[in-house]
């Protein structure tokens, strides 16, 4: 299922030195689900395609990943 | 043959004088896996992969030359008129002693740009998967320069690039299909 | 160099717009060269190409030429070669 981030628990020790972090997270963005683009998708306009980096919506990924309403990631 | 045009491919602007983020963007400048090795690596593919993935790699390599652009800018930018002082602070101190202001082709450490940052294997899956590779590499090093800049316009235009190699690894992906289904294409599209 | 002399808001929002239309012919390319059998992307492809020739001849004859080699006309004297350059700006 496509979700632009995922996140997992890496083990931490007790003498581990730096205060653990722990969740970490990794991108992963739209092109890994996509596949072979199909025609006709929605396009922004053109004032909005140069400030997003692209022309096409399903391939928009903006970074840092925004924060869903209500939950974490 | 190339044409040179007067623009950016996208504005780019830089809050205040700040040599310490000029160290780390010079790793998407003259790193392995910066726009410079991008622009080589793709051009240089060209000469040995079927007909129909030159146009695709032409058309990427091209702009990663764009993209070069912009970071020249960026680092131009923030290190112009810094005073020896200010490099020295900002870990730019080596660099000035041999460059002074001149920009180069080095990694964020330091070391020069080298040909062994790109691969050219001759075989068209494999470089494709190397060309994935690579996009997906300068798209996750934008995104840790993203994590330690607090240049907010400085940003505005790294979250472009970062976004651009988002769609060049879309279009190396759909590369692999062309290529694997050539031969039948048309009755999957 | 000269200070000033190009901070003038017309030639940044004018150098958007061409901007705006350019970039969506770079990634209409990428697009196409995956996707070349889609004619309507054939066609916005061909239009914008237009939109930006139309573009930049509107912003040279205030500013300069864009284009090298022979890409656009030159003012007398030759103009080419003036800042400010991209990155100056």
């Amino acid at each position: 299922m496509y979700t632009p981030v995922k996140c997992y628990h890496p083990y931490y020790g007790p003498f581990d030195p730096c205060p653990p972090i722990r969740t970490k997270c990794y991108q992963t963005p739209p092109n890994l689900y996509l596949g072979f683009q199909p025609m006709n998708l929605q396009q922004y306009p053109l004032q909005e395609a140069l400030y997003k980096g692209t022309l096409w919506p399903c391939l928009y990924d903006p970074y840092p990943t925004p924060v869903p309403k209500g939950g974490k990631g | 043959m190339w044409f040179y045009e007067k623009k950016l491919q996208y504005p780019v602007k830089v809050t205040e004088c700040n040599p310490r983020l000029a160290k780390y963007l010079i790793e998407q400048y003259g790193g392995a896996d910066g726009e410079l090795s991008a622009a080589l690596r793709y051009l240089n593919q060209r000469y040995t992969i079927p007909d129909k993935v030159i146009g695709l790699l032409t058309d990427i390599g091209t702009e990663e030359f764009a993209h070069l652009e912009m970071i020249a800018t960026m680092i131009y930018k923030l290190t112009k008129d810094a005073t020896p002082e200010q490099m020295k602070e900002a870990g730019l101190g080596a660099h000035y002693a041999n460059h002074d202001h001149a920009l180069y082709y080095q990694n964020a450490a330091g070391s020069p740009w080298t040909a062994t940052y790109i691969a050219a294997k001759g075989d068209p899956i494999a470089d494709l998967y190397e060309d994935i590779a690579a996009e997906e590499k300068a798209r996750a090093t934008y995104q840790w320069i993203i994590n330690m800049s607090d240049d907010p316009c400085l940003n505005d235009s790294l979250k472009f690039l970062r976004e651009r190699e988002v769609i060049h690894s879309q279009r190396f992906r759909e590369a692999v299909e062309i290529l694997k289904f050539e031969k039948d294409r048309k009755q999957f599209f | 160099m000269k200070q000033g002399q190009s901070h003038d808001q017309e030639r940044y929002s004018l150098m958007e717009k061409i901007q705006m239309v350019d970039f969506a012919l770079v990634d209409l390319t990428l697009y196409l060269d995956t996707h070349p059998e889609d004619t309507q992307a054939v066609q916005q492809f061909n239009q914008l190409a237009v939109e930006s020739r139309d573009l930049k001849t509107v912003f040279e004859q205030k500013y300069g030429p864009l284009r090298q080699y022979g890409g656009s006309f030159s003012g007398y004297p030759w103009n080419w070669s003036d800042a400010p350059w991209p990155w100056q700006l």
